[in-house]
């Protein structure tokens, strides 16, 4: 049987979700056996170098790069995984989500108590820098997401559980202890 | 005369004093039926509709329903169930929950109800809801992004002589309920402590203390809510 | 000032179940309820600051701030859209140099929306400064602004001359149209008004009334149809120091408006009515609840109540019989539609936000300061003094089977001649579309928002309760209108806006479906959305009220009954799409920083 293959990314989060897949501890070595690694920090693959069987998406979309990188795993994937809970509801970076954007970039650029530096007072706006959205958006409200595991980070034992399921094509039972939001 | 009355909640015999609610009952016989807004105590006000069971075909709320001799009652029903779960994704998409820096995730009664449903993502769109923050009070602090309307501490938060520290303002989804600016501050310590355990979510919290127990052993942690019931 | 507020609260007896009556004098005086007044309020009655702006905030006509000096609702209603709403919109912002829903700088002028405010057949239609402008287009507004800066009063200002019927009496000086054009047993003028309490009353006991009302098998026309003889019967058998005999007379179906006909016209039936309801039951307490829309008929309505008390028809030992001592007391809402609904109108009359109570118990067991209550609608309690006169016999030849008796109906939109149209039960849509001039019809709205939304396919069906059970609402939509948009999106808000919010269900869920219908109106649909809003609204059934459950049906019932609308707006093809438009979501940051969106970045 051939080994699955597995890509993952990082969009508007903070890596802690990718920390949390390396917390399977030793069973990293039964992943191993299990799948192949292709476009994934894990492994610095930069882009696609074949259509994948299992993206998995840490981090919600708070700029335009977010959204094409999401869209780039929606197309390159055969089954996309919301992981934790800024992918799946904007984590914390939406907090700003109630704040016009305006008035965002404002308190980061201007207002703020850290602008110190900034004496010019530029709100950067250079054409190759990423636009920024109105909202933090949820992966699932930009492409369609295939299956979700929350958490903040989302435990190993969910991700192992989950993953093992997937890849043996056996029925997803989750214990309560796993499933968690925070 | 005999004072006990027997009913069925899903085949299950239940004995009730007379004059409990159906809620009342099925708690006294190891049947956990998932409340919101309920709590002892204070009358019931069909508020979350947590609690809605089937009685004759017709929903009721448990909480508001005199149990009576020999209704035959349909709780844990993969129909009633799908409901239950529904209410609690609405709750969670027309406010902004954000778990992870919430000081009373764990102990939270809406959160330990997404994960008895196993709400992995709510099915509805989230809202995004703009909500205010008011600190004004030297106690507490009303965080109405996390606010369910339960009115558990419009209720159960009053002075002796009856007024109310927290009261709703406006209606519909512009819905919320504030503190009573004369009253919140000059509020004790302990009333404060009252009206934040009170709260089943994190929308009152009291000042100058948080996070205070570690992951892994807050009430939700390991068991889900209920279990002390039906456990 | 401060005098001023203790003499209205001391009219009360400072009784706090009063609050509705003290905020309205309150703001009488003052224009809105300001904050000394909620000071006095709360050392007054005893109750905190917060619990007294509780109630301030929940109705649509008080204000803790300012609202103009010169205050006007423009009704909002779909047929007010429908007949030129917009360009008065327009006219009265430009006039009075403000936007909906603010005060003008000046703080002459505040202009506000307001939900369906009962003239449906003579829209667009305003209250301003409490009284009703019909007929509005933006040359009378432009007239209308003028004239009120010119320190003309706004009584002076109905000038075309008043609305005809009762309207003209001085008590009522109102613009207002009856647009009777069709009576039937009810609305015809064969019965001497007070004959049945003159004359029959005395004759009869308690038990032998209602059974009368009983073998007529009259059902409530306030829309639930609940059988009148039998809520009599358990309200005669409910214990209680006191007994209440309330009338709903807060119509606020949208598109409703035949109370207001009947409290204009026949109020010494209805009044009579209410009468009879009490010797029945044994009550010695009467409520009339009028909406607040209809505070014109406030005064001439107690006026016909004054006489009625020199006629011994009110007070002590009514019509010579012995401890048969009732009385009647008019309450003026404040603006909330879910007030129609009995027990949020028991709340209300408490003093209190007007939420809806669970059931059980009900009214006729504890209601109105838990006394026994019976609740019935202005246009049941009118037809009881003919049923007695008359006999159940005549009642039960009228209608059909099931559904005994005339139903007054309220029809409104496209259609030539809108007004008040009595029928008998069983009468076909057809035959309702045919009477009032509607032709070339798409679809019509049998029973408010909250009824149903149904196309010619159904117009061969009759009006009963059996078969298409309505309060009376009866909105018309041409060939011309756009179902989906213009009618279900307006039917939607009107729920979001009036929702009381205290279940979860109700206070949510419309605004979860109006984002996925949106969704569909903006081309961005698939077909699963169209199943996701059929699935939704399942959960509003487990609300507590009817507001609730009823709230998804503008958008179930057109689903039904006009797929094909929605299955035209689908894209064709595609199974999935989330509906995210990355041009739209960078724009504002774009526009912000001061940069051209760069899309296609990769």
């Amino acid at each position: 049987m051939s080994k699955k293959i597995i890509a993952t990314a990082s969009l508007a989060g903070c890596f802690g979700c990718h920390m949390s897949i390396l917390d399977i501890d030793d069973r990293i070595i039964d992943l191993v056996e299990l799948v192949e690694f292709n476009k994934s920090p894990v492994d610095d693959i930069k882009k696609f170098t074949k259509h994948v069987d299992i993206g998995i998406i840490e981090g919600g979309c708070c700029n335009s790069e977010n959204v094409e990188n999401l869209k780039y795993f929606r197309e390159n994937c055969d089954i996309l995984i919301s992981l934790g809970e800024c992918a799946i509801m904007g984590g914390l970076p939406a907090l700003r989500n109630g704040i016009p954007i305006k008035e965002c970039l404002n308190e980061a650029y201007l207002d703020g108590p850290t602008v110190g530096l900034n004496t010019e007072k530029i709100v950067p706006n250079d054409p190759e820098l990423p636009m920024i959205l109105d909202r933090v958006y949820p992966c699932h409200e930009v492409v369609k997401v295939d299956y979700y595991l929350p958490g903040c980070p989302p435990r190993a034992d969910l991700i192992w559980d989950a993953l093992v399921a997937l890849l043996t094509g056996s029925e997803m039972d989750l214990p309560y202890e796993v499933i968690k939001f925070d | 005369m005999n004072n006990t009355i027997k009913f069925k909640i899903d085949a299950k015999e239940i004995v009730a004093e007379k004059g409990k609610t159906v809620l009342e009952a099925a708690r006294d016989n190891g049947v956990y039926i998932p409340t919101l807004c309920n709590f002892p105590g204070v009358p019931p006000k069909g508020g979350c509709r947590m609690c809605t069971i089937k009685i004759n075909n017709r929903f009721m709320t448990s909480c508001t329903t005199p149990a009576a001799a020999g209704m035959e009652i349909e709780s844990n029903t993969s129909e009633i169930s799908n409901l239950r779960k529904g209410i609690v994704e609405l709750l969670f998409v027309s406010g902004n929950h954000f778990c992870p820096s919430c000081e009373k995730s764990g102990n939270c009664e809406l959160q330990a109800l997404a994960y008895k449903y196993q709400m992995m993502v709510p099915k509805y769109p989230y809202s995004f809801p703009q909500k205010d923050i008011d600190a004004s009070s030297p106690k507490l602090i009303k965080d109405q992004n996390r606010c369910v309307l339960c009115q558990r501490c419009m209720k159960t938060i009053k002075t002796d002589k009856g007024e109310r520290y927290f009261s709703f303002s406006k209606r519909g989804s512009e819905l919320e309920v504030i503190m009573d600016p004369t009253l919140c501050e000059s509020m004790t310590d302990e009333v404060a402590q009252l009206a934040m355990d009170n709260c089943p979510v994190g929308s009152i919290l009291k000042k100058d203390i948080g996070f205070v127990e570690p992951i892994g052993t807050r009430k939700y942690d390991k068991e889900p809510i209920g279990t002390d019931i039906d456990g | 000032m401060k005098e001023k507020i203790l003499e209205i609260i001391g009219n009360y007896n400072k009784d706090k179940t009063r609050l509705l009556d003290m905020l309205h004098d309150i703001q009488n005086v003052i224009g809105y309820v300001d904050d000394e007044s909620i000071l006095i309020l709360n050392q007054e009655l005893k109750i905190s600051i917060s619990e007294i702006k509780e109630v301030i905030s929940f109705y649509h006509f008080y204000s803790n701030e300012p609202m103009g000096k010169v205050n006007i609702y423009l009704n909002n209603s779909v047929t007010s859209e429908m007949h030129g709403r917009g360009a008065v919109l327009d006219a009265f912002e430009k006039e009075c140099n403000v936007t909906e829903g603010s005060v003008s700088a000046d703080g002459l002028f505040g202009l506000f929306p307001t939900s369906c405010i009962g003239m449906n057949d003579q829209e667009p239609a305003a209250i301003i400064n409490g009284k009703i402008f019909t007929r509005l287009t933006p040359y009378r507004v432009h007239e209308i602004v003028k004239s009120l800066g010119n320190g003309i009063k706004i009584e002076d200002l109905i000038y075309e001359g008043d609305g005809g019927g009762r309207n003209s009496l001085p008590e009522i000086h109102s613009m207002v149209c009856n647009n009777i054009r069709r009576r039937g047993a009810l609305l015809t003028h064969d019965y001497k008004f007070f004959d049945t309490t003159n004359n029959l009353l005395s004759e009869k006991s308690p038990q032998e009334v209602i059974q009368i009302v009983e073998d007529s098998n009259i059902r409530g026309r306030g829309g639930a149809g609940f059988p009148t003889g039998i809520k009599w019967k358990f309200g005669r058998k409910a214990e209680g120091e006191h007994k209440v005999i309330i009338c709903n007379a807060d119509e606020g179906e949208p598109g409703t408006f035949k109370d207001r006909v009947i409290l204009t016209e026949f109020p010494e039936m209805v009044f009579e009515g209410m009468v009879i309801a009490a010797y029945s039951v044994g009550a010695d307490i009467g409520l009339l609840y009028l909406r607040y829309e209809y505070k014109y008929l406030l005064n001439y309505l107690n006026g016909i109540l004054d006489k009625m008390r020199d006629k011994h028809l009110l007070g002590n030992n009514i019509d010579g019989i012995e401890a048969f001592n009732f009385d009647i007391r008019i309450q003026l809402g404040a603006g909330a539609y879910i007030c129609g609904e009995e027990s949020a109108l028991i709340e209300s009359l408490e003093g209190k936000r007007g939420e809806p109570r669970d059931k059980p118990p009900f009214p006729v067991e504890k209601g109105y300061l838990n006394y026994p209550t019976i609740v019935n609608n202005v246009e049941t309690l009118a037809s009881i003094p003919k049923i007695l006169t008359k006999g159940a016999d005549w009642f039960v030849g009228l209608g059909d089977k099931a559904s005994t008796g005339t139903k007054i109906l309220s029809i409104s939109g496209d259609c030539n001649y809108p007004g008040i149209y009595e029928v008998e039960w069983g009468t076909s849509i057809k035959d309702v579309l045919d009477m009032c001039g509607a032709f070339n019809i798409q679809a019509v709205q049998v029973g408010g928002p909250s009824g149903a939304l149904i196309g010619s396919k159904d117009f061969g069906r009759n009006l009963s309760y059996t078969d298409l059970p309505t309060g009376g609402s009866i909105i018309i939509f041409g060939e011309q209108r756009n179902l989906l948009s213009d009618v279900v999106m307006n039917f939607m808000e009107f729920f979001i806006e009036e929702s009381c919010g205290s279940c979860s269900t109700c206070r949510n869920m419309p605004a979860v479906l109006k984002k996925r219908f949106t969704k569909i109106l903006d081309g961005k649909g698939v077909q699963s959305d169209i199943d996701d809003l059929i699935n939704w609204s399942e959960l509003l059934k487990v609300s507590r009220c009817g507001l609730g459950q009823t709230a998804a049906n503008p958008i179930t019932t057109s689903i039904n009954n006009f797929r094909h609308l929605y299955d035209r707006l689908i894209q064709p093809g595609i199974e999935f799409d989330t509906g995210f438009c990355l041009e739209d979501s960078v724009k504002d940051s774009c526009s912000a920083v001061g940069r051209q969106p760069t899309l296609h970045h990769m």
